[in-house]
């Protein structure tokens, strides 16, 4: 028999502490989209999509009701469009972007993924098309997500994408400037991409991955910031059992909607993504759960090894309630999603460069900062540059979404609205990196990186 | 198969008998019944049978939040097994 306080645990944490599985994320292979006619492959995919997720978002509809647990978002991610549009013209890359912003209106999902490439060695024809598109195509489609992943620890670093990524993000800022330059909160240039990841903006169906899988990322950072509010004054070793408790909790959700997600649409189960997902609702913030820990706010010393310990007890309590972990699995620190990253910037507690030194320890990166608009090419690939090698240094992924909002500067706020939010632009050290980004080149993959 | 049913509100009369009601109407067997009253605030969790239930699940849970917004009271229908997954290992 189930205890009553365990119902209303339950209940407290999705009525008053935001408990909810972010997503359910449809990944699905385009490999036999391939053609050489632009419109007959934009046909196929847009074909592929709609017939394989057309249950998607009533399945997710039906299990948020049956739970009662919400389900904030359905979405879908792709093959990499590079790798299914081989040298189409960059013009071609765009009616893709398009097809696929038909299929998500069709479905009624929140965000497709997989405008993706992959260089991080180099570039093939079809990336180097599909990067060209990348500003028109985040500028004609709404929901449309882009990633490239410059970047490998096996690999090394593609200096040369990151130089062209400077370009794109620019541009891309400029052509959405009427919106915050909005198309950069679609834009994601990553190190170590993970090829499972069911978040936007990152997402996409990796090479290895199967026909058609469902993926589901799981969020609560506002019940573990009450379990730790709870917990009162206790020792961090305490508290870091308090943690791996609540993340046991709400993964076992995820694992729950992922495993019923999977047997009503007869797809198999991918992975759960054990990331603290916030969103810019109060109460529903990373940056109040480190406050909560006993920092006086985010950004302040001691926010980095509160995070550490917060991302690693987060994955040991989640790993256990789930069959099959990935993705980027960690907590996320976006600022313009997180009410309290957003404050703690906005009263200068938090800088871009703490921002890079929480990355060290936690997914994903440099997310949803915003950045003075006229913000040179080579500072923000120094930027780029920087975030890019902690991922390869440290075998992790790593990643960077910055909005260079056109025309805004510090003490300006942009607003995307919903789950994006909105972002106070932060301060940019303006010292030049332009002679390092433009040797170009390569930067050799770390000597670790040779395990065999 | 079980489901748990929450129910939170200000307490008048006859809210058991309106809630078993529309159960028995949608064939739903009650298990058990934990009913407290805090200064004029009703709260009751029921824990209730859905094998034989003469509608899907999802319209029995669309029944009972009906229900609550006519009555004026908070009514959550949740399956039993997002308990059990969450709380047992």
């Amino acid at each position: 028999m189930i205890n009553t306080h365990d119902i209303l645990e339950t209940i407290n944490m999705i009525r008053e502490e935001n408990l909810d599985v972010r997503t359910i994320t449809m990944g699905i292979s385009l490999f036999d989209c391939v053609s050489e006619d632009e419109n007959r492959l934009c046909d196929k995919i847009y074909d592929k999509i709609t017939a394989s997720a057309k249950d998607l978002v009533k399945t997710g509809e039906e299990i948020e009701k049956t739970y009662g647990i919400p389900i904030v978002n359905k979405r879908v991610s792709v093959t990499p469009i590079s790798l299914v549009g081989g040298g189409i013209s960059p013009d071609g890359y765009v009616k893709v972007a398009k097809a696929m912003q038909r299929a998500a209106d069709t479905l009624g999902i929140n965000f497709i993924g997989g405008f993706s490439a992959l260089v991080q060695k180099g570039s093939t024809k079809g990336a180097d098309n599909l990067i060209s598109a990348i500003p028109e195509a985040l500028t004609e489609t709404r929901l449309v997500c882009s990633s490239v992943n410059v970047a490998s620890t096996k690999a090394g670093i593609n200096m040369d994408a990151i130089a062209r990524m400077g370009k794109i993000i620019k541009e891309t800022a400029y052509l959405t400037r009427d919106n915050h330059s909005i198309g950069c909160a679609k834009l994601v240039v990553f190190a170590n991409a993970p090829e499972d990841n069911p978040f936007m903006a990152g997402a996409f169906h990796g090479i290895g991955e199967p026909e058609r899988v469902i993926n589901v990322g799981v969020s609560g950072p506002g019940v573990v910031a009450s379990a730790i509010k709870r917990a009162g004054d206790c020792s961090l070793s305490e508290l870091a059992d308090v943690i791996k408790k609540t993340a046991f909790k709400i993964t076992r959700v995820g694992q729950l909607v992922a495993m019923e997600a999977s047997k009503k649409l007869d797809i198999p189960f991918g992975i759960i993504d054990l990331s603290l997902a916030p969103t810019p609702a109060i109460g529903d913030s990373v940056a109040h759960i480190l406050e909560e820990m006993g920092l006086e706010s985010c950004g302040a010393h001691g926010t980095t090894a509160a995070l550490a310990m917060l991302n690693d007890a987060v994955k040991k309590g989640g790993v256990m309630a789930s069959s099959r972990v990935g993705g980027l699995s960690g907590a996320f620190i976006p600022v313009s999603e997180d009410a309290g990253m957003i404050a703690a910037v906005e009263r200068g507690a938090l800088s871009l460069e703490k921002l890079e030194a929480m990355t060290v320890v936690c997914s994903v990166g440099l997310d949803m900062i915003a950045v003075p608009g006229d913000l040179s090419e080579d500072i923000i690939c120094g930027i780029i540059a920087d975030e890019i090698s902690i991922g390869v240094a440290n075998t992790k992924t790593t990643a960077v979404r910055l909005i260079p909002a056109y025309g805004k500067d510090v003490g300006d706020v942009i607003d995307f609205g919903g789950l994006l939010g909105y972002a106070p632009i932060i301060p940019v050290n303006r010292y030049s990196p332009a002679k390092l980004i433009a040797r170009g080149g390569h930067i050799p993959a770390p000597i670790h990186s040779l395990k065999n | 198969m079980k489901a748990v049913i929450t129910v939170t509100g200000k307490d008048t009369m006859g809210i058991i008998s309106k809630v078993s009601a529309k159960c028995a109407e949608c064939s739903a067997n009650i298990l058990e019944i934990t009913q407290s009253v805090l200064s004029d605030y009703f709260v009751m969790i029921m824990l209730v049978e859905i094998s034989a239930l003469n509608m899907p699940f999802n319209a029995f849970v669309d029944r009972m939040d009906t229900l609550g917004k006519e009555s004026g009271l908070d009514i959550h229908t949740m399956h039993e097994d997002i308990f059990n997954t969450m709380h047992r290992i």
